[in-house]
Formats: C-alpha cells, structure tokens, sequence
C-alpha cells in the first residue's frame, strides 16, 4: 500500500513594526525583561487598544505580496482562554473576517513547480513569555505582549517535508522582500505550526489531522513532519486510528508526544471586539500598498537572468534575500561586471562572514567597497589572491581597498623597466634553466617565473613578467 | 439655603461675585459629609483633606483672575470604576480591593484640567452589576429619601451623593441603565450620552459595546454644565465620536414649542406602578401646555430587549473579567495547588454572586454550539431594536417613558430574585442596545414621597434636544434641585 502525507501549515510572522499593535511600546528584540510595557500591553483595568495603522499596512503588503485578496472589510476578534502569559485573558486576532483571503504561492521541489494554496492570512498580538528557569518558580516576561503577528493559513496542499521547507523558505524570502518582517527564526520572529495527516495514495478524503505547534526553524519543521509521518504510517499500518490531538515537537530528543486530545481542546469563545472599530480599506489605499511593493524574489531572478546575463543558479544565489540582492544591486550600479561581483559575492564573502560572525545584514563592508576592490583586480593592480588577501583584512578593518593596498605595498609590479631588473638577474643567476629551455624543456619557464615572484613577494604582474622572462632568455640563448 | 444644598451654577454665581470662596464651598460639601455620610453610604473612599487643600491653592490663583471653567474649583464624586491614578480604584469589588491604577481615566483627567475637585469615589453595584447598589462588596449605599430604600443601581453611590448634597456633581457609568434608574429612584438628573461621546478609556469594562459614563446634578443646567466638560474626542478610545464640540447650556431654555414628543404603550406595560403612571400623565399634559405636540408611537419588537442586553452584556463581561486571575495585580487567593486552581479559588473568592452569574451566563453564550443560539441571536436583535427606535424617532423628536417601573424598593427585597432585579432596568436597557442618549428628571413623588423619574430619549447625538426639553418641563413643574428629608444639621 502506498501511503501520501497530506500537510497544511500555519505560519506566525512577527510584523517589523516599530511599536506594538495596540499601544505604543517599542517592539525590540532582546531588551531587559518588562521593560517594554504600558497599561494597554499589560491589559490593565479600564484601558483600552488602538490599532496600528502600519500593522494593517504591513499585513496587506504581506497578503498582496502572496497574491492574497485583500478585504474591504475585516474585523478583530477576541479569543479567549486563561495562561499568564496573555494579560488580557484573550487575544485579539481575527476570526471569521480576515484582512486577507485566497493566496498562492509557487514552489519547486526536484524540479517539479507546484502552487500552493493561502486560505487566509489574518493579524493578531504576540502573548509574553515565561520563563521556568527560575528557582523562584515561573517568571513572566511581557516585552512580547502586543508585538503585532500575522498568522499565514495554508491549504493542505503540501505533500512531503521538502514541500513544507520550500514553501516555507519562499514564503520568508518574499515576507523578507516586502519589508513587514526580518523573519528571524531564532528570535521566534518565524514559527511553524503543522498539521498533517496521512491517506493512500489516489484516496480522495482526508485522514485524520494531527497539530504540531511552535516549530522555529526549518530544520525542526523537517524533523517533525518526518517523524510524524512515520509515526502516522505505523500506526495505520498497526491498524489503529489515528486519534485527532494537538503534538508538542521536541527537537532535543526529536520526537513529538500528545499535548491534549480533541476533547480537550479549548473553546475560545470567539466574537467581534467591542473595543476596535471595523477595519475598512479602500480600494485607493489598497492599489497604493500594491503599487509600492518592492520587486518580489521571483521576478528579481528572472531579471538577473535577463539583464546582467547571470547563470540561473548565481541568479537564484543572489535573490534568496532582500539583503544579498540589494547589496548585489548597489555593487552593480557602480561597476557595471555582474558576473565578477556575483563570483565574488557567491564564492569570497560567504566564507569570511562565516569566520567574523556576520550575516548579509551586518556585513561589515559596502558594495562600493567591493567595487573599488573588484576593480583593483580587474586592471591588473593587484592579482585575485592578492585581492582576496585585501577583502579579508577590509572584513576585520573595515578599511577601503586602495588604502590595504597602498599600507602594505601590495601593488603590482607592471613596470618593465623595474621588472626587466629583477628578471635579468634571476635568469643569469639561473644558467641551467635556460639550458633546459634551449633544449626544449618549456616547463623551466614556470620555475623561472616562481622565483620571481618570490622576488617580488608575489606583486609581480604575472602576465608581463612572463614577457620580459621570454625577452630576456631569448636575448640569453642568442 | 445652606452652601452645599446649592446647584453648580448657583455656587458659579457667588464665586463669580466673589461672595463665597472656593474653600468655603469645598469645607459646606465636607461638613456636609461629615453629618450624612454615615447614613447614606455613598463613598467607598474619601479625600476631603486633599480636597480642601486644593481649595485653597484654587482660592489664592483665583484672587487674581477669573474662573476658567465652570467646573473650576466645583468638588464632585467619581463611580469607583473610573481610574484615579494613586487612588484605590476598587469597582467595588473584593478583587480591586488593593488595586492602585497607574494611569487616570480620560474623564478623570478633563475634570482635573479643567480645575475640579475631586471628593472621593461613590459606592457601586460590584463591576456595575447590578439595580440597587447592593452588591457592593464593601457597603450598602442608602437612599437618602428612605434610609430603608435601594439608591437603585450600579451608579447608586453617585446618584445618593448629588441627592444627599455630598458632592455637587458626580460621574456614574451606564450600561443598561445604570445612571438613569439610580438618579429616578434618587430625584436628581442622570443622563447617559450617546454611546462613544463620553471616552471610556480608564473606565473599567463590564460590556464594552454599552458602556458609557454620564453625570448626576441637581439640576438639567448643571447637567449641561458637566456634559460640556467629559464629550469630546479621545484618541485612545476607538469607539469615541471625533465631532465638532457644541455647548449644551447655549440653547438649553428655548423651550418645546411645535417639539414632537413621542409616547409609547410598550413603556407604559404591566408592572408599571399606577403612582408613576400618573405621574407622568401629569408631565404630558405639562408638556402640551408648552406648546409640543404628543404623538402615538409604537415598537415592534421592545419585547425582546431585555433578554438580548443579558447575553450581550454577560458576553462581553465574560471576557473582560477574565484577566482577573490573580497573577499580576488585586485579589489573589492565599492557599491553592496549582496554575489551575490559583485561577479557581481566586475568581471563587473574588467575585461577589452576581458577577459570578453573569460571568457564567456570558461564557456559556459564547460557547461553541451555543453561540448562534444565544450571542448571535442576540447581536441580531440589537439591530432590530436599533431599527425599531429608528422608525420611532422618524415620527418623533424625543420620546418620553417612565424610567423605571416602579420607586426605589427596599433593601433586601428583590436580592434573593435576580430576575426581578433584572426587570427594574426593562425600560432603560433598550437605550444602551440601540446606543441613543437618555436622560432621567425628576417628575413627581409617589404617596410615599420617593421620587418618581421621567426619561427622555432621542436619536443618536440629541442631547441638545434632550437637555431643552428636560429643562422646558422642569422649569415649568418646578421639580428641580429637591431635597430628602435627611437631617439637614451641620
């Protein structure tokens, strides 16, 4: 019997704004615990919210850039349920009115393009976070109440872990490009919840779902989906039934163990809040947002493809993130050699953000940086060994290239005259070799050309002293 | 007359003449207080000593220039569901009973800005639920007319403070009726303004859909008066009008003439007591002598109003109280197991009986498989009261009704029957479901001699309108500023 696992995912996007939903605390990451709170956030008595104007924005930037309908009309709800991290005793989010319905989003697995489904996508508030550590019992840290979520649906289109990694990956690089979020998984900007559920295969009806919550990055979405696939097949296999229940992943130990049944799921009493006004959009403000959405990830590939004449996996390397692309973009407005940047950005950066604990984001030098190196190389000042040389220290210094080079004399050596010098004294110093050369054995022309490099520490400009070296041993066998 | 028997613009006409001081006003209400306060029981919490120190501050400013407001320096009362920062705000419940806001409500802070003086703050029915003022879980508040009688409720501490001259005006908050029947039972003005005129930011939440707070006066200009300081746009109240400001006290004495006056026998049905019938009879007839016109009006469907304000109200109360847990702030229980049971014992030791009810009344409404039945039935019929009192004001301009079925009962004699209870506020819960503006004046006394109230309603944002058709007939019935037979000695 051949078995098909059926995924639908739900993805919790942490929107950049910079204050929270409802109030105006800062959203920032990492800030001392309860620090980052107000009346509104802590939901005290009598306080009251008011949406941020850049949440709806950023959602329906999101919910365009996912090729979502946007609602003219949507509303909050409250969801109600007791936890100490949720001040309010509810969350505000959206239930039967989402600001965004209908999406798709294209991915490739094996080469195989698939389109996958977007039920809706709808805003909500982040709750706080505790924190069990403590030996003075639970502690509660609210700096996350409020911060402003989108949660993105999908239908249960996906069919496999790749599919749910590829269309999550998609799914941040294009929230990445529209600028409503940094995604970063391990700040829990990105988090995935899973439901799946297995059937045979060519079987119309769907099995029954298990959820899998809080998965936070693409490796434990991987790992859970597989091992619940697997455990979902055994279990069928066995011939027992799957039962309905919500799964807690442990990407310790890599395996999931039921967190509460069907019965036990909450009832969160959904309905509209009383104290947020409906949320209605004009078709005006609506096609502005759409007019203004950046270049997506896709479209960009294709352009690199196109216009800078780039190989489709270099296209594809510098599209993966917003940052890669605008640096790539920025380089080459200023040096018009697509192919030598792209070299340089795909092959020499990676490596020395890796060993300076940067990323694209922090990268600690400037296009026009690289570009004033590229160019070094490119007219022959400096040899590409020589240039990597420099780029690594530009890493650690954050110096321009020119002055590296003019610091440690790493110039090379294109005079002839100066050249001709050096070679003269090596070939008399070196008769043997020119022997060997009068009788035919070219390869000493590789030693002669060592030595002089060795002469000059390598400044040597390789192509003309290969010249003078043949001038002066012709002129020598004469 | 003695100074705190007084109405707000009388007190403005002496200060304004220089006749009396600020301090002297402010020591009349305090002294006052001191000889009633113990009857009456309308304060949960009093600051006279800062009241009079600020009195005396506003004294040595105002021998220099004028008043800047009306209110300037005009002590008043607060409901204890409105926010004071660093002033316990209890909403008379034992789960608030520690609870010091950091922040003031928004009509706290315009009352302020505007140089009043704050009092204290008035005993309520516990979160406003409540007819009589007697789920307090700190005192029962006293009507001064009948030391045995209800204040009626939740608002009955502001209510029996402006009746009992212990405070010149106060704040209440209305969610079915909660200003209006106190103020009838109590013979004083109460008015509930249109829903989101009044900012709600900082008044505690019973049902964020209806709640709206309003003042108590002795009077329909000092109703005006007050009215004039707490509308206005908040921007951090969603619901709250961005309007352009007007002055209710400018056409407040134009009078009723060829003003349509609707009169409905839906509010005049069973249980109406013969004594307020009469009553307001007798306001008809004023009113035609006036020079407005009466006019049949009808509703269709009035019937169902009070059982849809219950879901509503319960609903949302259900999810406002339920940040109530124990964990960050008031009441937490002293002894309990776990998470789980830290949530119990403190919600079963917190709340009092009726908040409990409504608690378990609205999370039952919402649940899943009864929500249709019950909220969304509910919220559907609110549209249809709303168009019913559309259609009505298509033939009228204001409507008059009794406020309440009957005057204030006795103490203790409706708690042990909540749905009594409930039918007290059977003619002024449709106002907050359809979101309108009403307003309760006094309109006679019964043959016990309590006070009989008359309310006024009109479409959304006709206080205007309200407030010259209160004044036109208290004006000509002479039914104004009226005082209890409560000991008087100071």
């Amino acid at each position: 019997m051949e078995y098909e696992i059926v995924i639908g995912m739900e993805i919790h996007i942490e929107l950049g704004t910079k204050t929270k939903i409802f109030c105006s605390c800062p959203t920032e990451f990492g800030q001392d615990e309860n620090t980052h709170t107000c009346p509104v956030c802590l939901g005290m008595p009598g306080v009251l919210p008011v949406l941020n104007e850049k949440v709806v924005e950023y959602a329906t930037r999101a919910g365009l850039a996912l090729n979502c309908e946007i609602a003219h009309f949507s509303k909050m709800d409250r969801k109600n349920y007791f936890y100490p991290d949720l001040p309010k005793a509810y969350q505000t989010s959206q239930f039967d009115l989402p600001i965004c319905t209908g999406g798709v989003v294209g991915i490739e697995v094996d080469r195989v393009k698939k389109d996958i489904g977007i039920t809706r996508i709808h805003i909500e508030e982040d709750a706080g976070k505790l924190l069990h550590e403590s030996a003075d019992g639970t502690l509660l840290d609210v700096n996350r109440c409020g911060v402003p979520l989108i949660e993105i649906v999908t239908e249960p289109d996906l069919r496999s872990a790749e599919e749910a990694r590829a269309f999550a990956e998609k799914v941040r690089n294009i929230l990445e490009y529209t600028g409503v979020s940094d995604c970063k998984m391990e700040q829990g900007s990105m988090r995935f919840d899973v439901n799946l559920s297995i059937r045979e295969k060519g079987c119309e009806v769907l099995g029954t779902r298990t959820e899998m919550k809080n998965l936070n990055s693409f490796r434990a979405l991987i790992r859970a989906v597989q091992y619940e696939s697997k455990r979902q097949i055994i279990e069928i296999k066995k011939g027992h039934t799957i039962i309905q229940e919500t799964r807690k992943w442990d990407d310790t130990k890599g395996s999931s163990s039921s967190l509460r049944s069907k019965e036990e799921a909450h009832d969160y009493r959904y309905f509209p809040e009383p104290d947020l006004v409906p949320i209605v959009l004009e078709p005006a403000y609506i096609e502005k947002i759409k007019s203004e959405l950046p270049e997506l990830p896709e479209a960009k590939k294709k352009r690199y493809i196109d216009e800078y004449k780039l190989p489709e996996y270099d296209a594809g390397v510098l599209t993966t993130t917003g940052v890669t692309a605008r640096f790539f973009e920025e380089a080459v407005a200023l040096y018009n050699e697509p192919k030598q940047i792209s070299n340089w950005m795909m092959v020499e950066i990676p490596p020395l953000l890796k060993e300076n604990e940067l990323s694209m984001e922090n990268i600690s030098i400037t296009p026009a940086q690289l570009v004033a190196l590229l160019k070094l190389v490119k007219n022959n000042e400096i040899s590409g060994n020589t240039g990597k040389e420099v780029l690594k220290e530009m890493f650690s210094t954050g110096k321009n290239p020119g002055d590296i080079v003019k610091e440690k004399g790493l110039a090379q050596m294109s005079d002839a005259g100066e050249l001709e010098a050096i070679i003269e004294k090596i070939v008399s110093d070196n008769p043997k070799s020119v022997e060997d050369i009068g009788a035919g054995n070219d390869k000493a022309y590789g030693f002669l050309t060592g030595q002089v490099m060795k002469a000059t520490k390598g400044k040597a400009n390789a192509q003309v002293a290969n010249e003078i070296i043949r001038a002066v041993v012709a002129k020598h066998l004469a | 007359m003695e100074l705190s028997q007084k109405t707000i613009h009388q007190i403005n006409d002496l200060l304004d003449k220089k006749e009396v001081t600020v301090t002297e006003v402010t020591q009349a209400v305090v002294n006052r207080i001191n000889a009633v306060e113990k009857a009456t029981d309308a304060y949960l919490s009093l600051q006279t000593e800062t009241a009079l120190e600020a009195a005396q501050a506003l004294d040595a400013e105002l021998s220099g220039r004028a008043k800047k407001t009306p209110l300037e320096g005009i002590p008043y009362g607060l409901k204890d569901n409105m926010c004071t920062k660093g002033i316990l705000t209890t909403c008379a419940s034992k789960m608030l009973y520690n609870f010091n806001p950091p922040y003031n409500a928004e009509v706290y802070d315009r009352l302020s800005e505007d140089g009043g003086i704050l009092l204290g703050k008035t005993n309520m029915d516990e979160f406003a639920m409540g007819s009589s003022t007697e789920n307090s879980a700190y005192k029962k508040t006293r009507n001064p007319w009948d030391l045995n009688k209800v204040p009626g409720g939740s608002s009955g501490g502001s209510a029996v403070a402006v009746a009992a001259d212990t405070a010149f005006y106060t704040l209440g908050s209305d969610t079915g009726g909660s200003i209006r029947q106190p103020a009838s039972f109590c013979g004083v003005v109460g008015m509930k303004p249109t829903y989101g005129l009044v900012s709600r930011y900082g008044l505690v939440a019973f049902a964020s859909s209806l709640d709206q707070i309003g003042p108590f006066t002795k009077d329909v200009e000092d109703c005006a008066l007050v009215l004039n300081a707490i509308v206005g746009h908040d921007a951090k109240d969603s619901t709250s009008l961005n309007l352009k400001k007007i002055d209710y006290s400018q056409n407040l004495k134009q009078g009723v003439k060829g003003l349509k006056i609707g009169v409905a026998k839906e509010f005049f049905g069973e249980g109406l007591q013969p004594e307020v019938r009469k009553s307001l009879e007798d306001a008809i007839a004023i009113y035609k002598t006036l020079g407005a016109s009466i006019v049949d009006v009808s509703f269709q469907h009035l019937d169902y109003a009070l059982s849809a304000y219950y879901m509503i109200s319960s609903a949302e109360a259900s999810s406002n109280l339920a940040r109530y847990d124990g964990i960050r702030y008031g009441f937490r229980a002293e002894e309990y197991s776990d998470l789980v049971d830290l949530y119990k014992k403190t919600r079963s030791q917190g709340f009092g009986d009726e908040v409990k009810r409504r608690i378990m009344l609205g999370t039952y409404a919402l649940s899943s498989g009864y929500y249709d039945a019950y909220y969304k039935k509910a919220m559907q019929v609110r549209t249809i009261i709303k168009a019913d009192f559309d259609q009505v004001f298509g033939g009228c301009d204001v409507l008059l009704t009794p406020t309440a079925p009957t005057t204030a009962f006795g103490i203790g004699e409706k708690t042990s029957n909540p749905l009594e209870m409930y039918l007290t506020d059977i003619y002024t819960v449709p106002v907050n479901i359809a979101g309108i503006p009403g307003v309760s004046i006094p309109c006679g006394l019964d043959n016990n001699g309590m006070p009989i109230g008359m309310q006024l309603l009109g479409p959304i944002l006709s206080e205007e309108t309200l407030l010259k058709t209160a004044w036109a007939f208290e004006h000509e019935s002479g039914l104004t500023n009226l005082k209890a037979p409560l000991g008087t000695e100071v």
